[in-house]
């Protein structure tokens, strides 16, 4: 059973209208990785131009915030459920 | 692209610029909730802290576990978060390049400009699809709602 990746709802429009997706991968970032592969438009709405995970983008293991665990390297088995929870910020200036 | 378009009732476009002037002189958040429809309807709001204390004058933010709050709290109205509202103390209703850095795609984005604690224009807005500015969104206000 590989691992499912739940879709934001801003970000299904580039997904083909899927609120998952699944794929097999050992690690955070290789399944968000073969998630962008897949659907090329979500790449600049979750990555920086640099290649760094937007700040306002969370990713959670099942229900772990991955900074507290091993970033994009946290180590993901068949089964799991990687969710991307957006941060919502703004102001002024 | 066409310019979308949202309707809100005047009672819900009253308290978003309520709480505006509520936490005036700092910015007020919280999320629209409704149905995508064309137009895109906003049926409910589910207020927020602005979690910023550091500079809530010109600043907003909500945790991740708010955002999954405002998504349970529509779930339950079987509604959806298609939106966030926030005010701009003492500045225009237009997006800032900051909220821009911000933003998510498919979302509308409420601001309301508040001068010296009452509320003015209010505007929506939807980041391009590719980011590179946002495009206003006309807000239909709905006088006899029954929302």
């Amino acid at each position: 059973m590989p691992v499912k990746v739940i879709i934001p709802t801003p970000l299904r429009v580039f997904a083909a209208k899927h609120d998952s997706a699944e794929f097999p991968a050992e690690s955070v970032g290789e399944a968000l990785s073969k998630l962008t592969t897949e659907f090329g438009e979500l790449r600049k709405h979750l990555y920086t131009e640099d290649g760094k995970l937007r700040s306002f983008v969370n990713v959670y293991v099942n229900d772990e915030d991955i900074r507290y665990l091993g970033k994009e390297e946290t180590p993901v088995k068949d089964g799991d459920v990687v969710s991307i929870v957006p941060s919502i910020a703004g102001g002024l200036s | 692209m066409a310019e979308a378009n949202l309707t809100i009732s005047k009672e819900l476009a009253e308290k978003i610029r309520a709480h505006g002037a509520e936490t005036y002189p700092h910015e007020c958040c919280g999320a629209l909730l409704g149905k995508d429809s064309d137009p895109r309807e906003i049926l409910g709001l589910f207020p927020l802290v602005n979690r910023r204390d550091d500079s809530p004058r010109n600043r907003f933010s909500v945790t991740s576990q708010d955002v999954l709050d405002a998504d349970k709290a529509a779930r339950q109205q079987g509604l959806d978060v298609v939106g966030w509202y926030h005010s701009h103390p003492d500045h225009p209703a237009r997006p800032s390049q900051y909220d821009r850095d911000h933003a998510w795609p498919w979302y509308s984005y409420i601001i309301v400009s508040v001068a010296e604690g009452k509320p003015q224009d209010m505007t929506s807005w939807r980041l391009n699809d590719d980011r590179e500015a946002f495009s206003p969104e006309g807000i239909d206000i709905q006088q006899n709602a029954t929302v």
